[in-house]
């Protein structure tokens, strides 16, 4: 059995991750210790907490480079919230660097609007989101569980996989090779987030043979 | 479309659901978990636990429900009630609850909810307001499950712990609670427009139409109801038909 390794921050609920993998059928791990991460089939960062709090935590324990060594070696990597903002290059939450896995930046929503973007809401199918393995079977327009202030704006545009609508169109979903990361919850997302979750499952056990 | 929320909520006693429930196929109606279930594959947006536990001593029986829950159920859930510290918030996420709801120690220290909302993030902290009205346009604020006033204008109360950093809030109208008359819908109006974070309307449920109304006019941006359906007078189904065929965003 191929195991999954959830990054584990010490904070919030990673239970609720935990539990979605392992209903199809993962064995999973909780761990921030680098050389246990290297050894494993898949890796999943859930976030929360701030944008500097998060890196700064993730350069102190050197998991920066673990996570940009494993997204590069080409195993499923899945990335949730605030393990979606890291990837990219900056946040206007705070001063530190992202690991720059992608270009582009962390923008906050506009003050006229209500903050956290909290509650259900829809997602757009790019066409790259469409072929997106992680995205099967899962319907344009389902709506999955957000709770966030920031979202992240990529240079380029051909690794959005869906956007959504507050006010601004956002993007919700990356989807890039074995990189998939976004910015909903699916371990909150009901029947449509457990799909992700499951496609997740399936594509590690697929990356593995 | 940010949809609007249905929003559950179940008030537990040492592990127990309070008030009893006749839900079909349940093996035992005071199981917080089988009830979780439910409203979890009848399409409620969230759930809302409420423990109403006395003791001290008997509250980490809410730890194993909500561990329990999070099993099973892959919905959002906030948990409320004898939450005093950061050490029970840290155990209540741990154990799969994505927020925590905070009254009265929040009135006797604000500073916690800045300590709370920088630990754990602010969209994890709910700030529950008890509020009654005093004279016509004016509320206060109670706390200890509103037997004690706190002698504080609800609407400056809300602003405040906006700005301490509270995530959402859960505004609860003392004289509408258990009436089944309706949302205080002048009160919710006021502060869901005061400030910019989101705002749960809680207390009055009777029919979809209150519902409709806290949501359209009442500006809120979810509805917390208890016994209407917990003694299935209203399904949450029903009430998001209702909602839809009026023009309100919802999740199907």
């Amino acid at each position: 059995m191929s195991k999954i390794v959830i990054l584990d921050y010490g904070m919030g609920n990673l239970r609720s991750v935990q539990k979605a993998l392992e209903k199809y059928g993962a064995s999973v791990v909780l761990s921030s210790h680098p050389e246990e991460i290297k050894a494993m089939a898949a890796l999943v960062v859930p976030g929360v907490g701030s944008f500097d709090d998060c890196i700064r935590n993730l350069k102190r324990n050197n998991l920066d480079r673990t996570i940009t060594e494993f997204i590069s070696s080409g195993r499923p990597f899945l990335g949730i919230c605030l393990g979606l903002h890291i990837l990219f290059e900056g946040s206007e939450e705070g001063r530190e660097k992202g690991l720059g896995i992608f270009k582009g930046k962390v923008l906050r929503f506009s003050p006229i609007l209500k903050v956290p973007h909290m509650g259900w809401n829809s997602l757009e199918f790019t066409a790259s989101g469409k072929k997106c393995e992680i995205l099967k079977d899962i319907k344009d327009g389902e709506y999955f569980y957000f709770v966030h202030s920031y979202y992240v704006k990529p240079e380029d545009k051909s690794i959005i996989a869906t956007t959504t609508d507050y006010d601004v169109e956002f993007t919700s979903s990356v989807c890039s090779k074995n990189i998939f990361a976004c910015q909903f919850h699916p371990e909150k997302s009901q029947k449509a987030g457990l799909k992700l979750i499951e496609n997740f499952v399936k594509y590690t056990q697929k990356a593995r043979t | 479309m940010l949809a609007k929320r249905i929003i559950p909520c179940l008030d537990v006693k040492e592990g127990r659901v309070v008030k009893g429930i006749n839900f079909e196929g349940l093996k035992d109606a005071g199981d917080p978990v089988e009830i979780a279930e439910v409203y979890d594959r009848a399409g409620a947006d969230e759930l809302v636990f409420l423990d109403i536990t006395a003791s001290h001593e008997k509250r980490k029986i809410m730890i194993d429900v909500v561990k329990k829950t999070a099993e099973k159920c892959f919905m959002p859930l906030t948990v409320g009630g004898g939450i005093s510290s950061l050490e029970d918030i840290r155990e209540l996420l741990k154990s799969g609850a994505d927020k925590v709801s905070i009254n009265t120690p929040v009135v006797k220290n604000p500073q916690f909810v800045k300590e709370a909302s920088s630990m754990f993030g602010s969209q994890c902290i709910v700030v529950a307001i008890d509020a009654k009205r005093v004279c016509e346009g004016k509320w206060q604020i109670y706390i200890n499950g509103g037997r004690t006033p706190a002698r504080r204008d609800a609407v400056e109360w809300a602003l405040e712990v906006e700005k301490l950093g509270a995530g959402e809030i859960l505004l609860t109208s003392m004289d509408s609670d258990g009436t089944k008359n309706g949302y205080d819908i002048e009160l919710t109006g006021k502060i869901s427009s005061a400030v910019r974070i989101p705002v749960i309307a809680s207390g009055g449920a009777g029919t979809c139409e209150h519902i409709l109304k806290v949501l359209t006019d009442g500006m809120a941006d979810a509805a917390l109801a208890a016994s209407i359906f917990h003694y299935r007078e209203i399904e949450i189904e029903e009430v998001k038909d209702y909602l839809k065929k009026h023009g309100v965003c919802v999740r199907n």
